[in-house]
């Protein structure tokens, strides 16, 4: 689908990508439906608090270090700007960078809701400029400022002509997708709409899309290997730097469902090749991947020398993990990208995967094409497996735990390994994205996962000593059982 | 009217969920927005039994925007009672329902008619904050669950006791279980129904207390009122609390007085409490007045709470002298002159200003116009640590947000808990030297 830039709002994931938080089924038949475009969601009748597109956009969009961000909403829809940007200042500290970006609600109440917030939303725009000099403004809008239909777009418009930065505003209505992914679209709408140039001059360089880089040194070290430099966004990056995606060489990323709209979007717009393989979690994941870095932008025979050398060494040593991993049973709960590329990288050391909750689905990415992970997986597994789309419904992966009983759970986003480790189920919690990238990684997670299962000290003390918040009648009943038809 | 909140102090209304929270075996039900739970938690600890992500939530889409979200609530309320075991379950309202204008309370009203053990409070984040949403679910307990009147009489001795806000003070239930121990040494038993072991049987017993126990500058004395009003039942406001051995035995002196307790009950208590408090302040004096780089002036950036409690006990207990004060959460109008009493109300007539500033950038130019004739001491939230480091000031933060620090179970009241203040204080003061 075709990226259009010359808006200020974008179409849901729904709308654009066909995704969905309700879906029951198999791999096979998951990667068919999506090669077919008949996928539906599917509600429920029973549903535990999420998350929402707004939420992702103050989190993601703080990554970069200098700019101010103001949420046209009531208090609590800013609650966490303070942890939030004590993790960024914490991840500019580990770069020695300083960090200074800021996140100012507008605190709307009532009379707000009535008379709307036109005035308030102004002066807190004309005020965040005159406090902190901000390299841009953006204005993230929130379900009251939906609802009530303030028109945030003109506020902005009016801002930018008297102000001499960028002003942007993104819309992140709470209500308006299911899907928090969206929300990542949202910022990054707002970064090639309001930020990055044309290109200048075509630079040797890969726009790499992550989350906090942690993996940050040893893929620069990658990349130098073959001769091209690293520009990770958004973490740790000014708008100036930003300004010059565009030059790139390739955008690459490590995980398609937060890169897509990037992705796509500067390939559309300037030409910038954006690598659509599966990504480079696990052997498979990252050859796959490297290789097409290399075809694309030329330098084939440097990732070829670069794949020899790091075979050698680590791939004895994860063949020989591999031994003891053999045969342990896997329930995955994660993002659309993470829980079908985990899984692979799952199979691929030697365990089986037993079920994989999808928290959403996006049935095809913003090049139109599904999902690659998804088709690798259903033609490599060894054999089909369930899947559900679960919206971290936590009610629903207790009940998978229990009628699956692993031997391991691996999940990504806070607030579900804990509750498979109160059940008694060893899990890893795998918010670092780069836990199994390359080589390297794979083999530290094999490791981890062994030291994981040899002492699950931690929840066999725990789950003997609490009760778990759900009926007996609950587990007794399928995982499905309150979901709606189709 | 909006206005600018730059470096938020408290939440919105809804995050009333975390008192509902706060009582055990009592379910919390979202009729809001996916993220609301998600943000108004964040940086708590949120796996405890009942938590953000157990919160039934009807995680209100378009299609509720436009046709209205009653029916999603019914059955996502009706499916609660069968999924989740809890004692009770509280209906809370956020923003988008009730712009809408959805009748939530007369969704409630249909299962507590079929028997059903739920009931309803309104709090739409822009109607209140956080502190408001509290006497909101308070005012919900007290009317549609507790009946009247009191079965089985007055019980001589018990004490309601109200405090801090569950979950966004840190300390909060440290320092219900510090006043708890409080009361016992004189006698009296403590009825909270916030925390460890305690729960619906607790809000049962509110109405058999023979007092009620506020122990905050103004959160809760409207929740008080409403007892007085419903059961009859007195209070006693204590606005501060106490940190340390001057503040902790006056605190013990006025609730055995209000409450009938001999008064050379209580002085035995005194004298036992302070002989081992000073026990330890005789021996670690040296590090108080001989370290060179403690501060003599201090400045608490936080809730009132925090703001008046620490300020009495740095003037009253350890002798340092107030710049001014910062209470933070947004006080309403009415308490505000008495407040300001209770920071005037000090040893050697000393007074500490007040200022009820809640916008973080304000509060900290003025820290850093200030002259504190020294390194200054400065006690607040994560929002105070660049405020801090540019004014070369040791830094304590107590309040939330509190990113860079874990309090479990923690707490500052009482003898034991001036010590600990103590103990962190100069664990910071320490690290440095002049």
């Amino acid at each position: 689908m075709a990226i259009k830039l010359d808006t200020t709002t974008i179409g849901t994931r729904e709308e654009r990508l066909g995704s969905v938080v309700g879906y029951v089924g198999t791999i096979k038949d998951l990667a068919e439906r999506s090669r077919c475009g008949d996928l539906k969601n599917r509600g429920r009748c029973f549903s535990q608090s999420s998350s929402c597109d707004a939420g992702c956009v103050l989190g993601y969009l703080s990554h970069i270090r200098d700019i101010a961000i103001i949420n046209h909403a009531p208090s609590g829809c800013t609650a966490a700007a303070s942890p939030t940007l004590t993790m960024q200042t914490q991840l500019a500290a580990k770069r020695n960078l300083p960090y200074d970006t800021v996140i100012l609600g507008t605190d709307m109440k009532e009379p707000d809701t009535i008379f709307g917030a036109a005035a308030g939303l102004r002066e807190t725009i004309f005020e965040t400029y005159r406090r902190y000099a901000p390299a841009a403004i953006f204005v993230a809008t929130s379900c009251v400022s939906g609802i009530i239909g303030e028109d945030v777009d003109a506020i902005v418009a009016e801002a930018r002509e008297e102000l001499s930065i960028p002003v942007v505003p993104i819309h992140c209505e709470g209500f308006r997708s299911q899907v928090w992914a969206t929300g990542f679209d949202a910022v990054d709408h707002a970064i090639l709409s309001g930020v990055v140039k044309p290109p200048r001059e075509k630079r040797n360089f890969v726009v790499f899309k992550n989350f906090n880089e942690s993996a940050r040194d040893d893929i620069v070290e990658m990349f130098a290997a073959i001769g091209v430099d690293t520009m990770m966004v958004y973490s740790n990056t000014t708008l100036e730097e930003l300004s010059h995606v565009s030059e790139a060489l390739a955008t690459v990323s490590i995980c398609g469902t937060l890169a897509s709209y990037l992705g796509n979007g500067l390939e559309q717009t300037y030409g910038v090749p954006y690598i659509k393989t599966i990504n480079p979690l696990g052997i498979a994941g990252f050859e796959v991947w490297f290789r097409e870095v290399g075809r694309v932008i030329g330098r084939e025979a440097e990732v070829e020398a670069y794949i020899e050398r790091e075979r050698a060494v680590y791939i004895p040593k994860i063949e020989a993990i591999k031994e003891k991993l053999k045969g342990l049973r896997v329930v995955l709960g994660m993002g659309s990208s993470f829980a079908f590329q985990v899984a692979r990288v799952v199979q691929e050391l030697g365990m089986t995967v037993a079920y994989v909750a999808s928290w959403h689905y996006d049935s095809r990415y913003d090049d139109g094409n599904p999902p690659p992970h998804v088709q690798h997986l259903a033609e490599h597994t060894p054999e089909d497996f369930r899947v559900s789309v679960a919206d971290q419904q936590n009610f629903e992966l207790l009940n998978i735990l229990n009628t699956y009983k692993p031997d391991l759970y691996l999940a990504r986003h806070g607030g579900t390994s804990v509750w498979a480790i109160k059940q008694g189920v060893p899990a890893i919690f795998m918010a670092d994205e780069f836990l199994t990238f390359g080589y390297k990684r794979t083999l530290s997670f094999a490791q981890l996962i062994l030291d994981r299962i040899t002492n699950r000290s931690f929840e066999k003390n725990l789950s003997a000593r609490i009760k778990l918040p759900y009926t007996d009648w609950w587990y007794k009943q399928e995982n499905t059982l309150l979901y709606k038809a189709e | 009217m909006a206005r600018t909140l730059d470096q938020v102090r408290y939440k919105c209304a809804l995050g009333a969920l975390q008192t509902v929270q706060a009582i055990e075996r009592v379910l919390p039900i979202l009729h809001a927005g996916p993220g609301c739970a998600d943000k108004l938690t964040a940086g708590n600890g949120t796996s405890g039994h009942f938590a953000p992500r157990i919160f039934p939530c009807t995680n209100i889409a378009e299609t509720e925007i436009v046709f209205g979200g009653e029916q999603r609530l019914r059955e996502v309320v009706e499916n609660a009672l069968r999924v989740i075991d809890a004692d009770l379950y509280v209906v809370l309202t956020g923003c988008s329902s009730e712009i809408i204008g959805d009748d939530a309370g007369e969704v409630v009203r249909g299962f507590r008619t079929a028997g059903q053990p739920v009931i309803h409070a309104s709090t739409a984040g822009f109607k209140g904050s956080n502190y408001q949403g509290y006497e909101w679910v308070l005012e919900a307990l007290f009317t549609q669950y507790l009946s009247r009147p009191a079965a089985g009489g007055t019980e001589k001795g018990l004490v309601n006791v109200f405090a801090s806000l569950p979950f966004h003070d840190p300390f909060w239930e440290g320092n219900l279980t510090a006043l708890e121990g409080l009361l016992a040494d004189i006698g009296l038993t403590a009825n909270i129904i916030f925390g460890y072991g305690r729960g619906l049987k607790h809000v049962d017993r509110i109405p058999r207390a023979q007092c009620n126990l506020v122990v905050n500058p103004w959160l809760g004395l409207s929740s008080a009122q409403l007892l007085e009003e419903r059961f009859g039942t007195p209070y006693l406001h204590y606005p501060n609390l106490p940190v340390g051995a001057c503040e902790t035995s006056k605190f013990l002196r006025a609730v055995g007085a209000f409450t009938g307790i001999p008064s050379d009950v209580v002085e035995r208590v005194v004298a036992e409490k302070e002989s081992r408090y000073y026990h330890y302040i005789e021996r670690y004096a040296d590090i108080f007045l001989e370290n060179r780089i403690m501060s003599k002036r201090f400045t608490v950036a936080a809730d009132t709470q925090y703001a008046l409690a620490l300020t009495r006990f740095l003037v009253n207990d350890m002798g340092l002298f107030p710049q001014r004060q910062y209470a933070m959460e947004d006080v309403p109008e009415k308490y505000r002159a008495d407040i300001e009493g209770y920071f005037r109300d000090m040893n050697y007539d000393i007074e500490a200003e007040v200022s009820f500033e809640t916008d973080g950038y304000l509060v900290q130019n003025e820290i850093r116009g200030a002259d504190y004739h020294g390194y200054p001491l400065i006690i607040g939230s994560a929002w105070e640590k660049k405020v801090a480091r540019d004014t070369n000031a040791h830094f304590l933060s107590i309040a939330w947000p509190l990113n860079e620090r874990l309090v479990i179970n923690s707490s500052y009241v009482g003898y034991e808990g001036g010590l600990k203040f103590l103990e962190d204080v100069y664990s910071v003061v320490l690290t440095r030297f002049t």
